[in-house]
């Protein structure tokens, strides 16, 4: 079991291989128009993950999550802090590091009018990928998702959401990262769909060796999916555990159930949570 | 030379991509095309109405030119706001492409699209008015006039592109407004010394008085492009200098973009 508030090891011992990703101290604020004082979206968040591992990331709404994936891939400019991944330095390196990342957001934004096929294949152009080996790769993990051939040039505005979130992952893969981002994947897919997606994603960290970070609402999912979890809260990691040191932690430490909803409940709750300050009073220099 | 081969190929993406678009919203592009022509025809006939075979040619040539340099304004522009629109901006910023690589691509498409959907045009104008009298045009002025004007109209256009990421929610509607005040002050359909001398200082930078004014001379007055040295200067100084200050600037609205959080807020 990995203890929980370990301190970070984001130094690569000599020899070994380096850690599919490093966030090493990441903040990021925005400034939002009406307040003041700008918002700490990532507040001095460090994690490492090694290859092969699903990462979970749970919080509430507004917690950060997005932003911290959005700064994983280059969408956001840090604050501070760094970046790195299998060993690539995000700034410097940053088409290198491009390459190795893709990511599926909760919406999943396609050409709406474009077909499945159109979309993926300008997604696999702008990847360096030849357009027919792309088409066979993407009937492939489409079919293998329950998506027909039929299905895959007709507008993908006529398909549900379901499907659509399904296309997504496959525009992800086709372009075989090292690294996939899946930001809340699963949110608002039918019961079916959402295990579909899940089977999936245990599927990749087998067949395709990736190593993935996924933020989601359902704990359920977080629990049979993720090697690790950590949980912001305000912006900021307030506990990273296994799933089961998770629930040890929040039984042992909180005299609560031992349940990733409990934990979840202690670790986000302000009440509970008094050594930490809400995110628009921290003292932040203007 | 591989690195160039590899760009010229990623940049096919958004020339296909384009093209996908224009074929699925193929209703869309007939509408615009006869709205075009229909365009094109009544400022046309102003002149034939006049019966003035010189103002009829004045106003063709002012019809189609504006036409085609409207368009590949419009689709370099809009490489950003169709994008926004869409909700597909973070994926492509995310790959791994350059932006001078996504610029061309963009811009392959625009001239190419121009080209057909002014042709178009020039065609129907030809048909409709078979009493013009080009005898004494000279096509290589014109020519050469689009060619130099392109350069600096996709100049302008990534720069425009530019507004929809600095401006989430009024960035595209600025974009509109630039390319109208274009319209208004290069002396599309009058000369621009009717305008309204601070009028005129804004005609002076904008490309399209010195493109319209260099096919009007070559094609009424077959005069060479070598006695028309006064509009290619302009235009070789502006299309040199606006496509890499373009990318530049587009560079640097990225770099905005994504210090302060431009390019998409939800999901
Ligand atoms: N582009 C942005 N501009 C301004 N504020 C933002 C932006 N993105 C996120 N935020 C703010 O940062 C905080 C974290 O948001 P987000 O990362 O989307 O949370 P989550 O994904 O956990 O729901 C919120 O307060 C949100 O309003
Ligand atoms: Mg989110």
């Amino acid at each position: 079991m990995t203890t929980a508030f370990s301190p970070q090891q984001n130094q690569a011992k000599p020899g070994t291989p380096p850690a599919a990703l490093v966030v090493d101290h990441a903040t990021k604020r925005f400034v939002v128009a009406d307040k003041r004082r700008p918002v700490v979206a990532i507040d001095d968040v460090s994690m490492r993950l090694e290859r092969g591992e699903i990462y979970g990331i749970l919080g509430s709404n507004g917690s950060g999550k997005s932003t911290l994936i959005r700064l994983i891939c280059g969408l956001l400019t840090l604050d501070s802090g760094r970046v790195e991944i299998f060993g690539h330095d995000l700034v410097r390196e940053e088409l290198a590091v491009k390459r190795l990342i893709n990511r599926v957001s909760v919406d999943a934004a396609f050409f709406k009018k474009l077909s499945p096929f159109e979309n993926l294949s300008f997604a696999a152009r702008l990847y360096g990928l030849e357009a027919g080996s792309a088409r066979v790769a993407a009937l492939k993990i489409l079919g293998r998702l329950g998506i027909s051939e039929r299905r895959a040039d007709r507008p993908i505005e006529q398909m549900s959401r379901g499907m659509q979130q399904k296309v997504a992952i496959a525009r992800a893969l086709l372009t075989s990262p090292s690294l996939l981002l899946l930001d809340e994947p699963t949110t608002g897919l039918d019961p079916r769909s959402k295990l579909d997606v899940q089977t999936f994603i245990e599927e990749l960290r087998t067949d395709h060796d990736a190593t993935i970070v996924l933020t989601t609402h359902d704990l359920a999912e977080a629990d049979r999916l993720c090697d690790r979890i950590s949980i912001l809260n305000d912006g900021r990691k307030v506990v990273e555990a296994t799933p089961t040191g998770l629930k040890l932690l929040v039984a042992e430490r909180h005299d609560q159930p031992a349940t990733l909803e409990a934990a979840f409940m202690t670790y986000t709750g302000r009440s509970l949570d008094d050594d930490h300050e809400p995110t628009e009073d921290a003292n932040e220099p203007d | 030379m591989t690195v160039l081969s590899r760009e010229m190929k990623t940049s096919y993406a958004f020339i296909e991509r384009n093209f996908y678009l224009t074929r699925r919203y193929w209703g869309w592009e007939l509408a615009f095309l006869v709205y075009s022509v229909a365009g094109a025809l009544s400022i046309s006939l102003i002149g034939a109405q006049a019966g003035d075979s010189r103002l009829l040619l004045s106003l063709m040539i002012g019809a189609i030119f504006w036409n085609y340099l409207s368009v590949v304004f419009s689709w370099i522009a809009e490489t950003i706001a169709v994008e926004r629109w869409e909700g597909t901006l973070e994926y492509t910023m995310m790959a791994p492409i350059r932006r001078a690589t996504q610029l061309l691509g963009s811009t392959a498409y625009a001239i190419v699209y121009g080209l057909v959907h002014t042709a178009v045009i020039l065609v129907v104008l030809i048909l409709f008015f078979p009493q013009l009298d080009l005898a004494r045009a000279n096509p290589v002025t014109a020519v050469a006039f689009v060619l130099l004007g392109s350069f600096s109209f996709v100049g302008i256009g990534m720069i425009a592109a530019i507004l929809p990421l600095l401006y989430v929610e009024r960035g595209a509607q600025m974009t509109f407004v630039l390319q109208s005040c274009l319209l208004l002050v290069s002396g599309v359909y009058y000369s621009i010394s009717i305008l309204p001398p601070w009028m005129q200082v804004l005609s002076h930078i904008s490309p399209a008085t010195y493109v319209l004014d260099g096919v009007r001379r070559g094609l009424i007055d077959g005069v060479p492009i070598t006695n028309l040295f006064g509009d290619v200067w302009p235009l070789l100084v502006m299309g040199v200098t606006l496509i890499p200050l373009g990318i530049w600037a587009f560079g640097r609205a990225e770099r905005y973009a994504k210090r302060t959080g431009k390019l998409k807020r939800v999901g």
